[in-house]
Order: structure tokens, then C-alpha cells, then sequence
């Protein structure tokens, strides 16, 4: 559009007018400043027009959760909602705790210790998304009986990830740990996600 | 020969319309229509003046935070806010912290973690404003089989409705005394009588509204920022709260729009100067 | 099609001549709305609206999908989803006030250019099939924009929704049957709301198929202009770009100033209080009225208000109301004249400014207007002349009407004596004659 709205003014303009150079160039110039204040227009609409498949103000309301950890025993673990995803909040025994510590980090597919992925003073606290990195299946073993595959934490019957009671991946095709959210202790019994 | 079918559909179509006024122009004039008491004395709203008004409109958060507690106060008793949720308090100038703690002091439905049963809990910032009554039934058996209205989009689900809240609450009258420019309600219709149970007001469609004068004294709320509670201030204060619950955009549309109509404007100059220009050596 | 003397497309780049042979895109381009369709020169602003309103159409589909998005057809949810959409949804509140004013804006510039086509006789021969498309194109609308007013199931659109459907219970034998049928259920409901939602989103697609029938139809004669003669010289005519898209660019941008001082300032003005409050089976407005585009045919459907022989007035209504429209398809046989354009028809001139103005401007009121007289008796008088007008007045002007001598060409128009002169007529020489000099 824009070029061939330029091009036009032609011969027609130097024989009709024969004002001169700056003439012609005057001219031009409206109809360069007229086309591009419609597309200057037509970008502006598209910002809403983009934006507006963004989350929702409802839904970014709803983009922290709070969780009570007062009911979990030892040994056990809870499924919240995070972000509308499952989210594992697990009460490690000493047992675990030692398991996990006894491998070293460096040797893994994704290094990490308990200590990157649990909050200071509170290493029992396994807090992860439920969400297996490979491709997006829900992992067993936050509940009561299921299957915690071979390294006694999560097991994810899609493809067969296998996680440490780290949430950190041991076999299997996922290639990362099960993300730890960013969270918060506001107090030994409550913690904030998100 | 379509012209001849033409014109004769088009005589029987004028025949049956012809035929239909004069019936009608005949019953007008030969019978009156008595004139009823809400078509002269329904008053239009009072211009309750709110800074929402107008092209240049903006909210006045001081004014919307003593809107909000005189719905707090007084109008939640009765009436649901239920598009409005706790979060969107941060509009009028609360903080998080603020908006949580308010949250915290309404009770919404629950369930009980532990047995499921039906319960309440304190509202989370992201929870609506609850509903005063469970449900319909409720609200009609509660207030003299009228149910009262939601609150979210009154002042837009009525004409005027800004300042037709403001009108209304501040319009209760005796019907013995009303009178509208020298001619008062008694004489006209004698046998005008506001039924019991229903409250003679205005600025209400029929007359005769279900809902008892809700502000009836000054200083029935107190305001945190120490203005002035009287009955014409709280009315316009929980009017303008309301016109943000109705539209909580309006500022941002405002300020949206005047940038994009005067862009437009400038654009409409340059496109016809453009116009002329590729237009200047023809004649048309 | 079209004119000799349009100009022939001429790939500049390699790609677009790669392009042009194998998929002749650009080039259809180009004589549809490029250099390559000429235009008679003449054309004044009432010329604007085809344009404006392929653009409204355009921002209706965007801003419709874009809605649509977030919008949830379910009579439990409809409301409230409207609500999210003002309430939470990132510009939600500028893309519904978009859609809605939008509607009313693509009626006001149809309106328009349905009006210019009856003033200036665009129905007539060759352009038939141009006016009968167009008719079907307003039929697709109103249906559209009614669906589209049902969806976010507030009062209005609940009992509009009822009362349109009543309409076809008129019908006898069938009528209720076919009512029934097309709500799927007796009263509008989850199901009506489904289906409408689900037209609503179908039918702007049909439209925009029948308006790219409507401007091939147009590029066969190639446009009218207002004084009615037919293009003859090359003279009598410019290239479409970029006179025409010049033209165009200002009318739209003027034309969006006032639609978005209405979408930013005024945005519920044309709407309707009710509709704010949740559509309630139990409970019906104190004044229904249908959108204002559509209380013309309203206040035709109400002026029947007696039994007339065997007829019922309710189905009388109803047959008007369609017949009302129905009758634009038959113009071009009833107005025989061999005049076309308005201002050199001085009988049928009075008539249409003085008579079918007046007449339209009674009816929009009285559609508006609650179901009281004098309303009621205004709007008959004022349907009464509305049928005259197309149905009587109009095939008699057409037969003993003396028009006023026609200019020998459209240059000749525009030009005055200098018939068939150069256009390069120095800038102001004779500027007396022109709608405006061409001053820069």
C-alpha cells in the first residue's frame, strides 16, 4: 500500500505543478505521513488484540495457594493445586532423607542436592510440582499405596520416569527434576506457593 | 405488470393500516385514558454530581472507600455484590495486606475439610462478595416477597442509574404532602395510597418501592477520613461505589480513549490533506 | 469485465510475478480495489459507505472471534462470562464495547448506503443483481445481529428472543410447531442459546461470502454515480487507486473517530438498561424494545392492531414486517423511469426527501417508543405510507414523471462546457463547478 500510494504522484505532479522539488517532496510527504498513521493505527489495535490471551485477571488472582502443613505425618504426602497443577507436598522420614543424601548430586542427570530443593531449616518438607518433566503426566506416589517406583519416590506410569524421594529424575526418559516452585514458610506450619 | 401487482398489494397492505388507525384514532377519542399517578408524579433522577461523570470522568477512591462502607454497613444486608470480587478492592486504594484483612471479616460458604459438610470459612482476597441469602427463596421469604436486587450492575441496568441510586435513597417522601410543582399527589389522586409494607418514593418507576428508607440518619456510618455522613452524602458516596462495581474500567476507558480519538482526528486531517493531494489534478 | 481502458496488472517484483502466475491473487487485487478498476470520477461522500461497511464487517468477525474466546455459551454461565469479560479479561471491556457499538455502527452505515442506493436508483439496470445481493446481505445481518443480542443473556436479550420467536408462532399450523422447533425447547433456553451462539458465529462468514458475490456482481457495470449516466470515455473515470483509496482512508478515519468516541465515551448509549440484569423466565421488562436498528420493522409489526377479514392483525404484523423489506427486491420493477439518479427526477425527489425520510425518521421513533398512541397511530400512518411509497407512488412517478435533461457525460458533468476536455486543467482554472477545488 504504502509504496504504491507514493508512487503514484509521478509525472503528472512535475508537469501539472512544475513547483520544484520541494513541492513534490511536500506532497509525498502527506501522503507518507497519512499511510503511516494508519499503520501506526493498525499496530495499536493489535496490542489488545494480542493481549487480551494473556491470563485474566481472575486467573492471575488465583496464581499463589496456601498450604497447611499441620495434618501431614511423617511420611506422608498431600496433592494441592498450583496454577490449576497438581502439586506434591511431601513429610520426608529420616529414612528418605538419608536416602537421598547418600547419592552424590554430581553423578545425576539433572545435579542437585536435598538442600537445593527443599527451604532452609526445613528438609523434610519435599515441595514439588506434580507434573513429570518429560511430558506432563501426573507422577504415582503422592498417594496412599501407589507405586513410588524403584527409588521409593515418584513413579510416572507414561513413559516410566522413575524419582528419588528427592523428586529428582533417576531412570526414565524425563530429563529434568520435578520443578520446586518458588514458596514461602510464613510460619512452621504454613507455607505460601507462588 | 409487476407495477400493477404492485400497486395492488401495496393498496391492500395501505387498506388493512388505513383501516387499523381509524379504529385505533376512534377509541383514543372517544375514550380518555385516565391519567395515572406514576405518569405525573414519577420524578427523573436528582444529578447527584458524582466526579465519575462526564467525557473526563475518574474515580475518587476516598469517595469510593466510603461508598463501600456504607454498602458494607447498610446495603449488604439485604443486597449481593456477587460480581465483585475482594481482590478488586485494590482499585480503590487498599493494599494487599488491607484487602486481605477486609476479606477476612466476611464469611463465605465453605466446606469443612474434615466431615464436607456445608460450612463457613473467612473470604480469601479472591473470593466474591457472598450473598446475604442462600438463595431466592430465601431473600423473597426475607423481605416481604420481594427479592432484593444484585448490587453489581445496578447503576447500569437503570437509566440514569448513577444518579438514580443516589435519587432513590434520598427520596423517600410522605405521600400526604408530595407535590410537584404546585400540584400535589393528595388532590390529584385522591385515591392514591401507597400499600403497607411498600414505601411511597419518586424517583421509583411505580411509586410504591419494597424497600424501606435504608439511610434514615445522619452519622449512620461513621467514615474512616472524618468527612461529613449525611444521609445526601452517604447516598452519593455509596452511588459512586457503585458506578465503579458497574463499571470498573471507566477510568482506564477514559484515559484509553481520549488518546485514541485524538490520534484519530490528527489521522482524519492528514488523510484528507493526503485525499486533496492525490486528488489535485482532477476535476470531480 | 469492466473498461477497456483499465489498466492491466504489471508484476514489479519477481516474487509478485512468480506469484501472479501461479496463483493470480495480486492481479485479482489490483482490479478489484486497485489501479486496474475505474471508477467514475464523479462519486460524492455517499460513495464512501461500501467501503465502511466491508470494514465494519471486518471489525465484527475480529472482535467477535476474539470474544468468542472467552465467552461461554451456556445459559447457567452466558451472563457472568460477559461479565468476566468486562471484569478480568486483559481490554475485555474495550473489545465487547467494540463488538456492540460495532453492530450498531455497521447498521447506521448500511442504512446510509441502502439510502443512497435508493435515492440515486443503484437497483436499476444493469445493477440488479448488485441491489438484490445486498438485500440478502441486510436480510444476514439482521438475523446476525438478533442472534448476536440474545448471547449475553441479559432481560433484553432473553425476551427478545422470545417475542422474535413468537413471531413465526403467527404462522398457522405450523407456527407453533416451528416456534417450538426453533428454540428447541418451549420457552429460549440453554439449547436456543446454543444454536444462536452457534449461527451467530456461522452466518458473518456467509455474509462476507455473499458480499464478495456482491462486489463481483458490482464489477461487471462498475459502480454508479450520481448523476446516473453511464460511464463512456476513459475521461469519465479515474483508476480506484489511488483516487478512491484516498477517498476511502479519510472517510474511515473519520468515520472511526466517531465510532470510538462512542466505544470509549458513550459505549452503553445505544443499549439498553435491561439487558444488564440476568435474563429471569418469570419476569418480564417493563418496556421491551428490540436494538434500535430494528424499530422500524418493530413499529411496521405493531401498526397492525385489528383483525381485517379472515386475517389475524398478529400474522398481518408479522407478514408486513418481512414484506417490508421483502419489497427492496423488487424495486428495480417497479421503478421503471430510465432516469436513475435522484437529482434529475424532480417528482421523485419530493417523494423521497419529503415523503420516505420523514416516513423512515416516524417509524425509528415509533419502534422505540412504548406500544401507547399517539405512537401507535403515527406509525400506521407512517407504514402506510411506507408501502405507498415503494408499492404505488413509486411505479406511477416512474411512468408520468418529466426528468430534468441528463448531462451528455459524466465529464461533461463535471466539467460543465469543457465536455470531454483534458484532465489536466490547470489547479483552480475552473474550480466553480467542483463539490470542493482541489486546493493543496
Amino acid at each position: 500500500m504504502a509504496d504504491a500510494t507514493v508512487e503514484h504522484s509521478e509525472p503528472v505532479t512535475a508537469k501539472v505543478e512544475g513547483d520544484g522539488e520541494n513541492g513534490v517532496r511536500r506532497r509525498d510527504f502527506i501522503e507518507i505521513a497519512a499511510v503511516s498513521f494508519g499503520g501506526v493505527g493498525a499496530l495499536a489495535v493489535l496490542y489488545p488484540l494480542i493481549s487480551q490471551m494473556a491470563p485474566s485477571a481472575d486467573v492471575l488472582a488465583e496464581s499463589s495457594t496456601e498450604v497447611d502443613l499441620s495434618a501431614i505425618e511423617p511420611g506422608q504426602s498431600i496433592k494441592a493445586v498450583f496454577r490449576k497443577q497438581p502439586l506434591f507436598v511431601r513429610n520426608l522420614l529420616p529414612a528418605e532423607i538419608a536416602a537421598a543424601e547418600a547419592v552424590d548430586a554430581s553423578s545425576l542427570r539433572d545435579p542437585e542436592t536435598l538442600e537445593d530443593r527443599t527451604a532452609e531449616g526445613h528438609l523434610n518438607w519435599l515441595i514439588t510440582m506434580g507434573v513429570c518433566t518429560h511430558l506432563g503426566c501426573v507422577p504415582l506416589g503422592a498417594g496412599e499405596g501407589e507405586n513410588k517406583g524403584e527409588f521409593g519416590g515418584y513413579f510416572c506410569p507414561c513413559h516410566g520416569s522413575h524419582y528419588d524421594t528427592a523428586g529428582r529424575i533417576r531412570k526414565g526418559p524425563a530429563p529434568l527434576n520435578l520443578v520446586v516452585p518458588e514458596y514461602e514458610f510464613t510460619s512452621d506450619t504454613t507455607v505460601v506457593i507462588g | 405488470m409487476a407495477r400493477i401487482i404492485g400497486i395492488l398489494v401495496g393498496a391492500g397492505f395501505c387498506i388493512v393500516l388505513l383501516y387499523s388507525f381509524i379504529v385505533g384514532a376512534y377509541t383514543w377519542a372517544t375514550d380518555d385514558a385516565e391519567e395515572t399517578a406514576e405518569h405525573v408524579f414519577h420524578l427523573h433522577p436528582r444529578d447527584a454530581d458524582l466526579q465519575s461523570a462526564g467525557w473526563f470522568g475518574t474515580f475518587d477512591e476516598q469517595q469510593l472507600q466510603r461508598g463501600y462502607k456504607v454498602y458494607k454497613e447498610v446495603c449488604s444486608a439485604c443486597h449481593s455484590l456477587r460480581l465483585v470480587s475482594f481482590r478488586n478492592l485494590e482499585a480503590l486504594g487498599y493494599s494487599e495486606a488491607q484487602v486481605k484483612a477486609e476479606a477476612a471479616a466476611w464469611q463465605v460458604p465453605g466446606i469443612d475439610p474434615t466431615t464436607g459438610e456445608a460450612t463457613t470459612r473467612p473470604a480469601l482476597p479472591t473470593d466474591y462478595f457472598p450473598s446475604p441469602y442462600p438463595n431466592d427463596v430465601a431473600a423473597r421469604a426475607a423481605n416481604n416477597n420481594a427479592v432484593p436486587p444484585d448490587l453489581s450492575l445496578i447503576t447500569k441496568a437503570r437509566h440514569d442509574g448513577s444518579n438514580y441510586v443516589y435519587s432513590l435513597l434520598t427520596g423517600y417522601r410522605d405521600p400526604a404532602t408530595f407535590s410537584v410543582d404546585g400540584e400535589s399527589l393528595a388532590e390529584e389522586f385522591p385515591d392514591f395510597a401507597t400499600p403497607s409494607g411498600l414505601h411511597f418514593n419518586p424517583y421509583f418507576p411505580n411509586l410504591n418501592l419494597a424497600m424501606a428508607p435504608p439511610l434514615t440518619s445522619e452519622g449512620q456510618v461513621t467514615f474512616d477520613d472524618g468527612s461529613p455522613a449525611t444521609i445526601d452524602d452517604m447516598a452519593r458516596d455509596v452511588s459512586a461505589f457503585l458506578t465503579w462495581t458497574a463499571e470498573p474500567k471507566l477510568e482506564q476507558r477514559h484515559q484509553t480513549g481520549w488518546p485514541v480519538v485524538l490520534f484519530l482526528i490528527f489521522a482524519s486531517v492528514l488523510a484528507y490533506m493526503a485525499y486533496q493531494n492525490v486528488w489535485r489534478d482532477k476535476k470531480h | 469485465m469492466s473498461f477497456p481502458w483499465a489498466k492491466q496488472y504489471q508484476p514489479k517484483t519477481g516474487l509478485t510475478r512468480w506469484i501472479d502466475e501461479k496463483l493470480p491473487v495480486p492481479r485479482l487485487v489490483y482490479n478489484a480495489v486497485g489501479a486496474g478498476y475505474p471508477v467514475p470520477r464523479n462519486l460524492n461522500y455517499f460513495w464512501n459507505f461500501g467501503v465502511l461497511a466491508g470494514f465494519c464487517l471486518m471489525l465484527q468477525i475480529i472482535t467477535g472471534v476474539v470474544l468468542a474466546m472467552h465467552y461461554g455459551a451456556n445459559a447457567l454461565v452466558a451472563f457472568d462470562s460477559v461479565e468476566h469479560i468486562m471484569r478480568d479479561v486483559n481490554w475485555g471491556w474495550m473489545l465487547r464495547y467494540a463488538h456492540a457499538n460495532g453492530a450498531s455502527f455497521f447498521f447506521i452505515v448500511v442504512y446510509i448506503h441502502i439510502f443512497r442506493g435508493l435515492f440515486f436508483s443503484s437497483y436499476k439496470a444493469p445493477r440488479e443483481m448488485i441491489w438484490l445481493l445486498g438485500v440478502v446481505i441486510f436480510l444476514l445481518m439482521m438475523a446476525t445481529a438478533f442472534m448476536g443480542y440474545v448471547l449475553p443473556w441479559g432481560q433484553m436479550s432473553f425476551w427478545g428472543a422470545k417475542v422474535i420467536t413468537g413471531l413465526f408462532g403467527a404462522i398457522p399450523l405450523v407456527g407453533e410447531p416451528l416456534q417450538i422447533w426453533l428454540l428447541g425447547g418451549f420457552a429460549p433456553d440453554n439449547a436456543a442459546l446454543n444454536r444462536f451462539f452457534s449461527l451467530h458465529f456461522m452466518l458473518p462468514f456467509v455474509i462476507a461470502g455473499v458480499v464478495i458475490l456482491h462486489i463481483w456482481a458490482l464489477h461487471i457495470p462498475g459502480s454508479s454515480n450520481p448523476t446516473g449516466v453511464e460511464v463512456k470515455t476513459e475521461s469519465d473515470t479515474v483508476p480506484f487507486h489511488p483516487y478512491y483509496t484516498a477517498k476511502d482512508g479519510f472517510g474511515l478515519a473519520v468515520f472511526l473517530v466517531l465510532y470510538t468516541a462512542f466505544v470509549f465515551f458513550l459505549p452503553n448509549y445505544l443499549g439498553h438498561p435491561d439487558n444488564y440484569i440476568p435474563a429471569n423466565p418469570l419476569s418480564t421488562p417493563a418496556h421491551i424494545v428490540p436494538e434500535w436498528y430494528f424499530w422500524p420493522f418493530y413499529a411496521i409489526l405493531r401498526a397492525f392492531t385489528q383483525d381485517f377479514l379472515f386475517m389475524p392483525a398478529k400474522l398481518m404484523g408479522v407478514i408486513a414486517m418481512f414484506a417490508s423489506i421483502l419489497v427492496w427486491f423488487f424495486l428495480p420493477w417497479l421503478d421503471k423511469s430510465p432516469v436513475r439518479s435522484g437529482l434529475y427526477r424532480p417528482l421523485f425527489k419530493k417523494f423521497f426527501w419529503f415523503g420516505l425520510i420523514p416516513c423512515m425518521a416516524v417509524l425509528f421513533y415509533c419502534g422505540g417508543a412504548p406500544a401507547e398512541e399517539p405512537f401507535v397511530m403515527l406509525s400506521q400512518i407512517a407504514a402506510t405510507y411506507y408501502f405507498a411509497h415503494f408499492l404505488i407512488i413509486l411505479p406511477i412517478v416512474s411512468m408520468i414523471e418529466k426528468p430534468k435533461a441528463l448531462p451528455h457525460s459524466i465529464t461533461e458533468a463535471v466539467l460543465g462546457e469543457k465536455a470531454g476536455a483534458d484532465d489536466a486543467v490547470p489547479l483552480g482554472a475552473s474550480g466553480d463547478g467542483a463539490h470542493r477545488p482541489a486546493t493543496a
